[in-house]
């Protein structure tokens, strides 16, 4: 069924009772040509661009939970294509070019919001950096824009300009970017995949990998072997565990991010705003509440829930930005597990077996990334050779010396 | 992570107090090769379970441990000064 506003209106006249489910819940078919792993965002996106834009339609997407139990309900929502390096840059622009046509292509309300991405700067060398990371942007054609301090006073008045240590000098603007309904996205996506055919299977659990002759043939799941043509993994913070189950070790660690939400407030910031003096970022949902994260915990961990020692960082950095924060009260906290990987930067490429592709090593950055890491991933399942903008994503970059380290911080995921 | 790390210097001691490095791995040789080294600095077991990590008490005695806990249930399961554990795990 298609979403329009006469089907609102329709709908609504016969109390809501007629609505169709988003997709189906099928039994598993004893063989798919493509099955991915991981019925996240980027697994739900690649099953979609599979069917529709590359033609295969026997696919299956596996999921050990539910649908969008996992990150792809649990981040803060923010898309942007604010990257320095050439490896990334035109991957996150193509990402938000797809962001800024998702709605109207799987016809579902994902309430992409362009307002804006502002990285605040407090220092010269800071300033310098961002500059560098502005033009870098603009000469891929993406927009950025530096304002000095007055500008981003006028933008948001309530900061603390003159912080003893961190004063305001002013902010690198994306303006296309955003913040995107998470739910949604994944919703939009199962929707999608499901009305071209794809098979979501929930509960569903991957227990193996049968290979044969240098082939994955199949997964063995809690419901029952599965054969396939090709095998496509897009299991984020368990990648280290499904990728093993086929004899590989990742450059991959598990770590614990977590994000925040405070009680519903009016109308107080209408952007995306990040600390430059330490690592915290904000926005304000349409429901009111104040949604924000900082740093991951640190340690290795498969929790989903962190310490209250760094929500007292991401509170203090919080503060110490926008003093009014001060009396807001948080409502819920969570915790995601990110598939770390030791550059910083992710992995589409196709590993030591045939007819086996990975998609993982999304750090804490994947959400903005999802329609393109679908996109590039079912390219390359499908074509068999990298998306002309996920060339820089291999595998064996880590032996080549050719990483991708964007922030400049060396091999070490709790650096990122 | 649990709250508190048992130091074998210091005691029962907050985790605060001390930094993670991570997976306690068998440095390789200086000759080793590009793929000896390539494996240790870039590949990890990433297990869900049982782990051993390097941590440095850095607000107390200033030693590295080796700390043993679990990555699914956050337990710490033993606590060693670096310099006593002879054979680590990856």
């Amino acid at each position: 069924m298609r979403y329009s506003a006469l089907s609102i209106f329709l709908n609504g006249l016969f109390g809501n009772r007629n609505w169709a489910a988003h997709w189906r819940q099928p039994e598993p078919k004893a063989h798919y040509d493509v099955i991915i792993v991981g019925g996240g965002g980027h697994g739900l996106a690649t099953a979609y661009y599979l069917s529709k834009t590359f033609g295969i339609r026997n696919i299956a997407v596996v999921e050990k939970g539910y649908i969008g139990s996992g990150n792809v309900g649990r981040n803060t929502t923010i898309i942007r294509s604010n990257y320095l390096l050439p490896g990334n840059n035109p991957f996150y622009e193509f990402s938000m070019k797809l962001w800024e046509g998702l709605e109207q292509d799987f016809n579902f309300n994902a309430m992409v919001s362009q307002r804006g991405v502002l990285n605040l700067f407090h220092s010269d060398a800071q300033r310098d950096a961002y500059t560098r990371r502005g033009n870098a942007m603009r000469l891929h054609g993406v927009d950025a824009e530096l304002l000095d301090r007055e500008a981003v006073c006028a933008m948001l008045p309530f900061f603390d300009y003159d912080n003893a240590r961190f004063p305001i000098q002013g902010g690198l603007l994306q303006r296309r970017g955003g913040t995107v309904r998470h739910d949604a996205v994944a919703w939009g996506y199962a929707r999608g995949a499901d009305s071209h055919g794809v098979d979501i299977l929930q509960n569903c659990e991957v227990t193996g990998i049968r290979r044969e002759g240098g082939k994955a043939v199949g997964v063995e799941t809690t419901r029952g072997f599965i054969g396939c043509g090709k095998l496509a993994l897009a299991a984020a913070g368990n990648s280290s565990q499904v990728v093993g189950m086929a004899g590989l070790k990742l450059p991959i660690e598990s770590h614990v991010l977590q994000a925040f939400v405070s009680e519903g407030l009016k109308p107080f910031i209408d952007s995306v705003v990040t600390f430059g003096a330490g690592h915290f970022y904000v926005s304000q949902s349409d429901k009111g509440g104040l949604v924000f994260g900082g740093d991951i915990d640190g340690y290795n961990s498969y929790a989903q829930r962190g310490n209250l020692a760094t929500v007292e960082h991401v509170a203090e950095a919080g503060k110490a930005m926008i003093p009014a924060l001060s009396r807001i009260r948080v409502l819920r906290s969570w915790g995601g597990i990110m598939d770390m990987s030791m550059d910083g930067s992710p992995i589409i490429d196709r590993v030591h077996l045939d007819n086996l592709y990975l998609n993982a090593g999304w750090c804490y950055g994947g959400f903005k990334a999802t329609p393109a890491s679908g996109y590039c991933f079912a390219h390359l399942i499908a074509k068999g050779e990298p998306h002309e903008t996920a060339k820089a994503f291999r595998l064996d970059r880590f032996q080549r010396g050719y990483l991708i380290d964007e922030k400049g911080q060396g091999a070490q995921p709790n650096l990122h | 992570m649990a709250s508190r790390i048992p130091c074998p210097h210091c005691g029962l001691r907050p985790k605060e107090e001390f930094t993670v490095k991570g997976a306690a791995l068998q440095r390789p040789e200086a000759e080793a090769g590009a793929q000896a080294w390539h494996d240790y600095v870039y590949l990890r077991d990433n297990p869900r379970g049982a782990y051993e990590e390097y941590w440095h008490h850095t607000s107390g005695c200033r030693r590295w441990l080796v700390v043993a806990r679990n990555t699914v249930t956050h337990e710490v399961a033993s606590c060693r000064d670096a310099a006593e554990v002879k054979a680590v795990t990856a």
